[in-house]
């Protein structure tokens, strides 16, 4: 292992711990809102092993869908975030464990 | 074995008509008006009767075109399932158009007896629709030329008969009479059954001619199963012909109307189980356990019916034993193997039971109500009619030549006494029986008919036919003349029904039933037959002197034997409580075993404990899983991360573990 | 130097999720987010992807996590506060986690060691996929996809005014 070269698999443990770290931070935060960041974590580390793989087997199209990826979760953070504004506007509160009937 | 002829008998016309006459009165009787009712209910069986008697001028031997037997495939194929193959398929051959004649012929005299016993009856159109439905099942019965299609026609009369006792169905001892009818007959119906499938088993086919046949082809076969399956029979003709130890049914079987008792209890249900043995004799007669133990139990009920009869003091109980006791005469007769005589004896017994039965209707109506024979007498002046045809059947019955009973009984003693020394022992029992036969039916015209009128001068309010005594309380009088025909027309059967003979009857008969073992006789031509019809008609004499002894001439007599044994004469009241022994031997545990075991610990216990652990571990199951669905965001994600966990476990494993190397993705460019 | 650069922002990346992790403002963890973004987005750069690296400051982290600091302000959303919680999530998440981690990571060290040659490996010279390549493919074999999503986008539009806006306006 040189300078120069390092093994595509740092990345993709890189990756992997991104992702862990969102899932984790969907697990023990209270706010909705950073639930949602912790989301959008998660989508960021997939995305990086895309363009991992994509570099690895020089595929154009694993950036491609990356490029897909992104648009979904512009669109995604879009809805969502209008969702709990809605949300906020109906309960008043966005804390995660106060947020659990369909209906009030 | 068929027989294609260019005539067509029609047979299914025979059941057919007085099921039409069942569905008419029976759907629509509530709202046609009597006659109507009265002339359906009258039309279908005379207009069976028609065809049988077409059907027996053109069967005749000698002069009839159709030859016998006559089988007519109705309906074409009933089952056909493996090895079970059965046809809706009737046969006339000679003993059935004998049943028929018999079945039909007295049936439409009874209907026309009918007609005046039931007119201020309300449901007088139930009756008769019941009454049809009963001459269909038992034309379907003799008809038959299987036993499952016979079986339909036995259940059916055992149906017959429960609607027909328990008729008066407001009254408790009526419905309870048809209830315990029907139960007992369903027990000999299981022997039936049993029999039936043990025929299956041995013989592929439940059809008479193929049974024939196919026992034909092994000449040397004895005993063995075609025991077991004589004994099933017997079982379920000891139900039908109330034989011992399925009798009890019929003393209570009383409390239906009269004429049904001359139908149904005399002259034609009770003859099925005959009819049965007859019909199988081509397996009694490779079985002689069978035969021993029908003879015995034959001989047995006779005699044992008839010492309960010599004491009973309602007229119809006398009649009801004494019919037991001649159905006994009747399996003697089969159980040596004289099935002819048998068959003689059934047809005369139809005449002068039937005849019996509704003369004491008749006499039962001229009293309004009163069936107790302590409380008549002197009747002989009053309704002469119904006394001089009583007296024709009395006669008939005790076997006094030369009335028609003196012929069949005769015959039947004869044969039994010609069957070995097991055989003499029979024929004195018989002969015993005869006596009390004679001295009990005598007793009964005494008491009924001469000295003075022991009547109550206020009318018995607790009477045993309900309709009698309200609408008709006006004195003693004279039936109309719709009961007296057909008693008359009876009797002339009776007093002339034996001339026929048993070596022509035999003969006639021959072709189904095996020839008469014992060569063709003429009365008084053989000595030891002349001897034993001396010796039996002797007896019959000295019982009807010995009644007129003790209930003519010194009447205070039996008061006076009564006192001196009063055990055995309450014994004999009581009918050995044979009611009572079985009630507490068989129904009282049965009751006992499905309130106990299977109500409670079957029913609560296992029925409904099962629904209960079934419902609790719905419920409990359902709360369990109802936590799952908190709502809680966060629970959520944890259950999702560890479901994605599981899935890569088995992802990553199987992509490791393929045969030690990587599945191959792409590597080096797409 | 590529290992450098790899080192460096790497733990930018790891240093910046673990940062949202810990903070209890939700605007703190927004901008502990922003810090990830750019990060990934050199490291696209280091991996080659100029336009991508490009579109995620673009997109990412100048819309995304904008529209994010917006939103938080807009409802003004103060310190998280400290509630029940489930069990669940800390019983079997954690170690769920755990296992993912462990998985993925075994998978991939496993797969790199069967399959390794000496010469593998991610070097900074080596070729750059430039804009033009994605668009070729882009707009020649996978131009359906591109038009749904555009049509995708006008739905989310649509979708976040109507759910945002307010009661009777």
């Amino acid at each position: 292992m040189s300078f120069e070269t390092i093994p595509g698999s740092w990345y993709l443990i890189l990756s992997a711990a991104l992702f862990c770290l969102g899932v984790v931070g969907f697990l023990i935060k209270r706010t909705l809102i950073t639930v949602f960041m912790s989301i959008e974590l998660m989508l960021n580390a997939v995305n990086l092993s895309f363009v991992t793989f994509a570099h690895e087997w020089h595929a154009v199209k694993g950036q491609i869908f990356v490029f897909f990826v992104m648009v979904v979760a512009a669109a995604e953070a879009a809805v969502g975030l209008a969702i709990i504004i809605a949300v906020y506007r109906s309960r008043s509160t966005l804390n995660v464990d106060q947020i659990d009937l369909m209906k009030l | 074995m068929e027989t294609m002829n260019a005539y067509h008998l029609y047979l299914w016309l025979i059941p057919a008509l007085p099921f039409a006459g069942f569905v008419i009165n029976g759907f629509l009787g509530r709202k046609l008006p009597k006659l109507i009712v009265s002339s359906v209910a009258l039309g279908a069986p005379l207009a069976s009767f028609a065809v049988v008697v077409r059907a027996a001028l053109m069967v005749w031997p000698g002069s009839g075109s159709v030859a016998l037997p006559y089988v007519e495939n109705f309906a074409g194929t009933w089952m056909l399932a493996g090895l079970l193959h059965v046809d809706f398929t009737f046969a006339l051959d000679q003993l059935t158009l004998i049943m028929l004649l018999v079945i039909t012929g007295v049936g439409f005299l009874i209907h026309i007896y009918s007609v005046g016993y039931m007119t201020h009856e309300d449901g007088y159109w139930r009756y008769f629709s019941y009454l049809n439905l009963f001459l269909f099942f038992m034309t379907v019965l003799v008809l038959a030329e299987n036993y499952l299609l016979m079986f339909v026609g036995w259940e059916g009369v055992g149906l017959a008969s429960y609607l027909l006792i328990g008729f008066y169905f407001d009254k408790t001892s009526a419905a309870n009479a048809g209830r315990k009818a029907f139960v007992v007959n369903r027990i000999g119906d299981f022997g039936f059954l049993l029999g039936m499938f043990l025929i299956l088993a041995q013989f592929g086919s439940l059809s008479f001619s193929q049974m024939g046949s196919s026992l034909a082809n092994v000449p040397g076969m004895h005993g063995g199963i075609l025991t077991a399956i004589c004994i099933c029979l017997v079982l379920g003709a000891t139900g039908k012909s109330a034989q011992i130890p399925l009798y009890i049914w019929l003393p209570d079987a009383m409390e239906g109307p009269t004429p049904v008792s001359a139908l149904i209890h005399a002259a034609t249900m009770v003859t099925a189980g005959v009819y049965l043995i007859a019909r199988t004799h081509f397996l009694f007669d490779r079985s002689p356990m069978a035969l021993a133990i029908v003879a015995i139990i034959g001989a047995a009920t006779a005699f044992f019916a008839a010492t309960v009869a010599l004491v009973q003091t309602d007229i119809k109980r006398v009649l009801a034993y004494s019919t037991i006791s001649q159905l006994g005469y009747m399996f003697l007769g089969c159980g040596v193997a004289a099935y002819s005589a048998a068959i003689f004896h059934l047809m005369t017994h139809a005449f002068f039971k039937a005849l019996l039965f509704l003369a004491a209707g008749s006499v039962i109506h001229g009293l309004s109500g009163q069936q107790d024979m302590r409380k008549m007498g002197g009747l002989r002046k009053k309704l002469p009619v119904t006394f001089w045809t009583m007296t024709a059947g009395v006669i008939a019955i005790a076997g006094i030549f030369p009335f028609a009973g003196f012929f069949s009984k005769d015959a039947i003693l004869y044969e039994a006494f010609q069957h070995g020394t097991p055989g003499k022992v029979l024929w004195f029992v018989g002969l015993v029986t005869a006596l009390l036969t004679s001295f009990y039916m005598f007793r009964l015209w005494y008491m009924t008919f001469f000295g003075e009128s022991r009547a109550d001068t206020h009318p018995d309010t607790h009477l045993a036919e309900p309709g009698l005594n309200a609408k008709h309380a006006h004195g003693v009088h004279e039936s109309s003349w719709v009961m007296l025909a057909p008693l008359a027309i009876l009797a002339v059967l009776s007093l002339l029904g034996g001339w026929v003979g048993m070596d022509r009857f035999g003969g006639f008969l021959a072709p189904v039933l095996g020839p008469v073992t014992v060569p063709a006789h003429e009365p008084g031509g053989n000595t030891l037959d002349l001897g034993l019809s001396v010796v039996a008609v002797a007896t019959a004499a000295l019982g009807w002197f010995l009644a007129d002894l003790f209930y003519r001439r010194k009447p205070d007599r039996p008061m006076a034997i009564q006192a001196s044994m009063p055990g055995v004469y309450t014994l004999l009241e009581n009918k050995y409580a044979v009611d009572e022994i079985y009630g507490m031997t068989i129904v009282q545990p049965l009751i006992l075993f499905s309130r106990y075991v299977l109500g409670g610990f079957g029913e609560v216990g296992i029925i409904r404990g099962a629904t209960w652990v079934l419902g609790g571990a719905t419920t409990l199951s359902g709360e369990f899983v109802r936590r799952w669905q908190s709502g809680n965001l966060r629970s959520y994600a944890g259950w999702l991360a560890a479901g994605a966990a599981v899935l890569l476990i088995f992802a990553a494993s199987y992509a490791l573990g393929v045969s030690g190397t990587m599945i191959h993705l792409n590597w080096g460019g797409h | 130097m590529h290992l450098i650069l790899f080192i460096i922002f790497a733990g930018f990346c790891l240093a910046g999720a673990i940062n949202l992790l810990l903070q209890t403002h939700p605007i703190n963890s927004a901008l502990s987010l922003i810090v990830v973004m750019s990060s990934l987005a050199v490291l696209y750069l280091l991996l080659g992807a100029e336009f991508l690296a490009a579109a995620q400051i673009i997109v990412y982290a100048g819309a995304i996590m904008v529209l994010f600091t917006f939103v938080v302000m807009l409802l003004n959303v103060g310190t998280e506060e400290k509630t029940h919680g489930s069990r669940v999530a800390k019983i079997i998440g954690f170690p769920a986690v755990v296992v993912i981690l462990g998985v993925i990571s075994t998978f991939v060290l496993e797969s790199q060691q069967r399959l390794s040659s000496p010469s593998s490996g991610i070097s900074l010279s080596e070729k750059v996929t430039t804009t033009q390549d994605l668009s070729r493919v882009l707009f020649h074999e996978l131009l359906l996809p591109f038009e749904l999503t555009s049509v995708l986008i006008l739905i989310a539009i649509l979708g976040a005014v109507a759910l945002a806006q307010k009661e009777g306006a």
